[in-house]
C-alpha cells in the first residue's frame, strides 16, 4: 500500500505517495525527475547516490523514501542559483575534477558538508571524508584540489 | 523484493506492541544500513518492518554521571563527534569513526550497528544476490543447507570461535570496543525491560549459526552504557584492512590500559575481524596484568590473545597479523596520557 509523504525538496514542500520498497533514489527519479543521485553500487560503497537529509550526507540507495516524510531534503539539482554554479560546482569544473561525470553529483554534495565541517581541510581530513565514494576514472589527485580550491573560496566568502 | 508491510510507532513501548501484533516475520528498522542492503540481496525478507525513527527521545547522548549512556538511535556519527567520548574515550570514536562512510555512519544508529550481519561472500551469495556469480549453500542463510566458506575461499573468515557449521566473522568495529570496555545493552520487549552485558548479546555460531543475537523475539536495544574507568583514556581502536579506508578489518584491536608508571595494572583487550562474534581476549589481559609494558611483552600478549586460534585454507595469516595488531593497539594505547 502507498503512503503520502510530505517534505521540503530542494527548498520546495512537496508531497507523494510512495510504496513501502521504494529507496530515496527511486523516488527522486520516478516521481521527481531529478536523475542526479543515481545508484551505482547499491549497498552503500559508493557515494553515487548522496543526498542531503536534515543537512546531513546519506545513502539515497539504502534509505527508505518513507523516513523522508517531514524531512529536509537537497539535491545536486538544488545547488545552483538558476545559471550561477555552487562554488563546489564550479570548484569541479575548473579543476577537471570528473571525466564520466557518473560519481561527481555525490562527490560534490560531500564536499558541500566538508567544507562547512573542515574549512581548511588537510588531504587527510579530505581522503577520510571521502571515502565512501568511488571515481571509476580516478579523478583523486583533482577532487583534492577541487576540494580545497572550493573550501579557500567559501572562506574568502564568509 | 518480497512485500511487506510498515508501522512508524511513536514510542518505544508502541513499538513493541506493533511488533507483537505483527508476528515473527517483523523486523525493527532504524537506519536500515544492514536490513535494507539484505532485503535487497533476498537474505532478509521480513513481512512487517516497524520504523523506529519516529520515537522521540531515544537518541541522546549523556556522559555525565559514572557511566556513559548511548541510546539506541544516536547516529554513529554523532557519537563518534562527541567532545567527551573522543577525549576520554578514543576507543570509542576510533571504532565508530574507521567504521564505514560518512553517509552511512549518519544513517547508522549505535543501536543498530550492534545487529549488523556478516560480510562473508557466501552468505551474501545467496540467489537474489544480481551479481552473484553462483548461489553457494550457507548454514546462517538457510539452516542446514551446508557451508561453502569451509575449505572454500576463506581469506576473510574466522580463526577464532569457528564451528563446523559456520566460520563467518563478525563484522563490526563499534562492538569490538563496547566489549573491550564491559558494555552493557539495555532491551525492551515483550516482557519488559532487562540489561544483558555485551559479552551476552552474542552467540558463538555453534551448530546454529541463524541465530547471532541473545535477544527474544519482539526486544529491540534501546540503549548502551558504558561504565567509566581511567583506562578510558589510555586506549585505542587499531584496525588493519586491505586499505586503510572503508573497508572491513582483516584484523583489529580494542584496548584500553590502567598502568602504574610502567607497568600495567589492568589491560582491556578485544578483538574483532578475526573471530564469529567480538572477542574478549581474557589470556592476554590476565597476562598483562602487573607487567612493564615492553614490545616484547606486547607481542607476548598478541600471541597469548590467539593461542587458541585454528586456521583454515587461506586464512592462517590472520593469527599473526592479529596478534601484531593486539601489540601495537597496546604500544598505541600505553603512550597516550591518562
Amino acid at each position: 500500500m502507498p503512503r503520502k509523504i510530505r517534505f521540503k525538496l530542494n527548498g520546495r514542500a512537496v508531497s507523494t505517495d510512495v510504496m513501502p520498497h521504494e529507496t530515496i533514489v527511486d523516488m527522486l527519479t520516478q516521481h521527481f525527475d531529478l536523475t542526479g543521485a543515481r545508484e551505482s553500487c547499491g549497498q552503500g560503497l559508493c557515494g553515487c547516490c548522496t543526498v542531503h537529509v536534515d543537512e546531513k550526507p546519506v545513502s539515497g540507495c539504502l534509505s527508505l523514501a518513507w523516513f523522508l516524510d517531514g524531512a529536509n531534503v537537497r539535491t545536486i539539482e538544488g545547488l545552483a542559483d538558476g545559471d550561477n554554479l555552487d562554488p563546489v560546482q564550479q570548484a569541479f569544473i575548473e579543476t577537471g575534477a570528473f571525466q564520466c561525470g557518473f560519481c561527481t553529483p555525490g562527490f560534490i554534495m560531500m564536499t558541500k558538508k566538508l567544507i562547512e565541517q573542515h574549512p581548511k581541510p588537510t588531504d587527510d581530513e579530505i581522503r577520510h571524508y571521502l571515502t565512501g565514494n568511488l571515481c571509476r576514472c580516478s579523478a583523486y589527485p583533482e577532487i583534492i584540489e577541487a576540494v580545497k580550491l572550493a573550501a579557500s573560496r567559501v572562506g574568502l566568502r564568509n | 523484493m518480497k512485500p511487506f508491510t510498515y508501522a512508524r510507532p511513536n514510542s518505544a513501548a508502541e513499538a513493541v506492541k506493533a511488533f507483537a501484533a505483527a508476528g515473527r516475520d517483523a523486523r525493527y528498522i532504524a537506519g536500515g544500513t544492514t536490513l535494507y542492503d539484505l532485503m535487497k540481496l533476498g537474505i532478509e525478507r521480513p513481512e512487517h518492518l516497524i520504523d523506529v525513527t519516529a520515537i522521540r527521545g531515544l537518541d541522546r547522548i549523556e556522559t555525565g554521571g559514572d557511566r556513559l549512556r548511548f541510546e539506541a538511535l544516536a547516529p554513529m556519527s554523532a557519537v563518534a563527534a562527541d567532545p567527551v567520548v573522543g577525549r576520554d574515550y578514543p576507543v570509542l570514536a576510533e571504532a565508530l569513526a574507521k567504521a564505514a562512510s560518512q553517509q552511512l555512519r549518519n544513517m547508522a544508529t549505535v543501536g543498530g550497528n550492534l545487529l549488523q550481519r556478516t560480510r562473508c561472500l557466501y552468505f551474501r551469495n545467496g540467489a537474489g544476490n544480481p551479481s552473484s556469480v553462483g548461489v553457494y549453500p550457507c548454514n546462517k542463510r538457510e539452516p542446514g543447507a551446508g557451508c561453502a566458506a569451509i575449505g572454500g575461499l576463506d581469506r576473510g573468515q574466522a580463526v577464532l570461535g569457528q564451528s563446523e557449521a559456520c566460520t563467518a566473522v563478525s563484522p563490526g568495529d563499534w562492538p569490538v570496543a563496547l566489549t573491550a570496555m564491559d558494555a552493557a545493552v539495555e532491551v525492551l520487549g515483550p516482557s519488559g525491560a532487562r540489561a544483558i552485558p555485551i559479552a551476552e548479546l552474542y552467540r558463538l555460531p555453534g551448530a546454529t549459526p541463524h541465530l547471532e543475537f541473545m535477544l527474544a523475539p519482539g526486544e529491540m536495544i534501546t540503549a548502551i552504557t558504558v561504565p567509566k574507568t581511567p583506562a578510558g583514556r589510555r586506549s585505542t581502536y587499531h584496525k588493519i584492512r586491505d586499505r586503510e579506508s572503508y573497508a572491513f578489518a582483516l584484523a583489529s584491536a580494542a584496548v584500553a590500559l590502567e598502568m602504574e608508571g610502567e607497568r600495567v595494572t589492568r589491560a582491556h583487550i578485544a578483538l574483532g575481524g578475526v573471530a564469529t562474534r567480538p572477542w574478549r581476549a581474557t589470556e592476554a589481559e590476565q597476562m598483562l596484568a602487573g607487567q612493564p609494558l615492553t614490545a616484547a611483552v606486547s607481542l607476548a600478549a598478541g600471541r597469548a590473545a590467539f593461542a587458541g586460534a585454528r586456521p583454515g585454507r587461506h586464512n592462517g595469516f590472520k593469527i599473526e597479523l592479529g596478534a601484531r595488531t593486539v601489540a601495537d593497539a597496546l604500544m598505541i594505547a600505553a603512550r597516550r596520557s591518562a
